[in-house]
């Protein structure tokens, strides 16, 4: 095993001194006054958010605004503290996704409780739940932490499909000879 | 009924007694928990003889969360985002640790790319902790301008680590059987040029402190942890390495490729919190050495283990396309990663040091039982023995030196 002992030795005389300890340290605090800034005026400027950066959690619209989410209740049941509360219901037939079972009634993500994890994301096998680069949920009360189905929406808005996996398969059944 | 006469030797006698009583005398003071010194929720209940320790008494579980009791009624995946909040400083090795602990009881082996990006931020992370940790020990002794410094490069890595996992600090990066995501596209670029400005900040760092007269007496013959203590008390990492004892996982037992990459193993002579402080700045410049060594053989292949099919979940892009692979999606999630029956223990070198997870497990995607071998705990277990005959202004030098986190200590 490469081990190394760290180098000890005593301090020498001219050590004892304060001295060159005083030379070499003012020299280094100089240099570092003229370093760029590194802090950031938060409200004012704000950081650079990176690419897949787990924010908070929103739900998404296809490019045709149709709600993606199908509320088969896996982000619900991956979430490890339990903040993401899902109403599953029928349908609305309008909606021009009578092709899909379900939709979600309601959808609740508690952002007291959500510790940004981005499990529900990874698990949602349908890309309807994205984490957004959003980092300061806030509010007043408690219950205005809770986010309901609206918000969830008017925070996500639509995000560009790469698959369209429900428009595919509607065309194929489309095509697909009848029995 | 007589009366007893006082005689003046009686008096004079009664006072010498209470002289003796008042000489003896102790005093007990409480430090914590909430204490800029005790770095979180560490209380200290001291004993004092005037200004010196007689005995010490820590008190600790303000930070107790029961991580090991949740372990059991979560999936293997479901608890890795609350590893990160053991050690926070070093959230990535924690996930990286428990994974490794799951697939040593899974017998799964994960590919050499996966490898190689786990010993990576593993290596970010002691960095980072490092970087704290001694700049902050700066600040306990009197020296401000250290943690600056420190910090600013400590931020630098934090960013890497943001555009690699989506998060600062709670990172949650390594799965079972693989890693989350794989790195960005000129990422690698980015994590040189930050390691060759945290070189800078280290020496920097050692220039301004190591040979500094003030710090050196504050530090030299403060806590002195002799090699048989350090290994009766459990200690582990750099402050049992600080007293002697060449011990260091990543080469007495490697894991996850460490005996690919070369780097010393930086070791003490007396054991004192100067040794402490040398120790881990040496570490820091061995670390940046393994991470220069993984960016240069980072081996191309898949970041996951794509054949253990009850394990790892698949990718994203067939789970939208493919039945079979939304069904194994499916089954993952709802019943946990399927983990055979048996018991396993793992350790990992910490920046802190081991940290060992033991699991037990009867089948399934649940954890039977989970034991955390905390490394901060088995650091503090000393202070008893430790503190005792030092002065109170010598505790935050000795509890700065050991760089603890209580969030791993109390878990």
């Amino acid at each position: 095993m490469a081990t190394k002992v760290v180098d000890r030795r005593p301090l020498s005389w001219a050590e004892k001194t304060y001295i060159p300890q005083i030379l070499s340290g003012l020299r280094i605090t100089f240099r570092k006054m003229f370093n760029p800034v590194v802090t950031l005026e938060y409200p004012e400027q704000r950081p650079t958010i990176p690419d897949n950066y787990r924010g908070v959690p929103t739900l998404v619209k296809d490019p045709h605004g149709r709600e993606k989410c199908v509320s088969c209740q896996l982000c619900e049941f991956v979430c490890p503290p339990k903040a993401i509360r899902i109403t599953p219901g029928s349908i609305d037939e309008a909606s021009g996704n009578e092709h899909i079972e379900k939709a979600p009634k309601d959808f609740e993500i508690n952002m007291l409780r959500c510790i940004y994890c981005g499990l529900c994301q990874e698990v949602c096998p349908e890309e309807a739940i994205v984490l957004q680069d959003i980092f300061s949920a806030n509010g007043y009360t408690r219950q205005e932490m809770v986010y309901n189905k609206k918000k969830l929406y008017e925070l996500g808005g639509t995000l560009p499909d790469k698959h369209f996996k429900w428009d595919k398969k509607k065309k194929a059944s489309e095509q697909a000879p009848s029995h | 009924m007589a009366e007893k006469e006082v005689s003046i030797a009686d008096i004079a006698n009664r006072s010498q007694l209470f002289e003796e009583e008042l000489k003896g005398e102790t005093m007990t003071i409480n430090m914590g928990p909430s204490h800029p010194a005790t770095h979180g929720v560490l209380r200290l209940k001291l004993e004092m003889d005037g200004e010196y320790i007689t005995k010490c008494d820590p008190v600790i579980g303000y930070l107790h969360r029961g991580s090991e009791k949740i372990a059991e009624n979560m999936t293997y995946t479901q608890f890795i985002p609350y590893t990160d909040r053991l050690d926070y400083l070093a959230c990535v090795h924690n996930n990286v640790a428990f994974a490794l602990a799951v697939e040593k009881l899974a017998k799964l082996d994960v590919p050499e790319r996966c490898a190689a990006i786990r010993v990576l931020c593993c290596e970010l992370a002691r960095l980072a902790s490092h970087l704290l940790g001694v700049g902050v020990y700066g600040m306990d002794c009197g020296a401000l301008t250290v943690f600056m410094y420190t910090f600013t490069e400590r931020e630098k890595i934090y960013s890497r680590l943001e555009e690699l996992t989506g998060a600062r600090l709670t990172n949650s990066y390594a799965r079972i059987g693989g890693l989350a995501r794989d790195i960005p596209d000129g990422w690698l670029g980015k994590v040189l040029e930050t390691i060759e400005s945290c070189e800078r900040c280290i020496d920097d760092c050692d220039k301004l402190l190591t040979r500094n007269k003030i710090f050196y007496d504050r530090t030299v013959g403060v806590g002195v942890i002799s090699k048989a203590d350090a290994i009766a008390y459990g200690l582990s990492g750099p402050n049992a390495r600080a007293s002697g004892v060449t011990t260091d996982l990543r080469k007495d037992k490697p894991y996850s490729g460490y005996e690919k990459y070369e780097f010393d193993v930086p070791i003490g002579k007396e054991g004192d919190c100067y040794d402490r402080w040398l120790v881990r700045v040496v570490e820091m410049k061995e670390s940046i050495r393994i991470i220069r060594q993984v960016v240069d053989t980072m081996p191309n292949g898949l970041w996951y283990n794509d054949e253990a099919k009850r394990i790892v979940a698949p990718r994203k892009d067939k789970v939208l396309t493919s039945m079979e692979e939304l069904i194994q999606n499916f089954m993952i999630v709802t019943e946990g990663p399927q983990i055979p029956e048996g018991e396993a223990y793992f350790e990992a070198e910490n920046p802190k040091g081991w940290l060992g997870f033991y699991l037990v497990s009867k089948g399934g995607g649940v954890p039977y039982r989970l034991k955390i071998r905390a490394p901060s705990f088995c650091n503090l277990s000393i202070l008893p023995k430790l503190l005792v005959g030092h002065l109170v202004p010598d505790i935050p030098v000795i509890l700065g030196s050991f760089d603890f986190v209580m969030g791993d200590c109390d878990r």
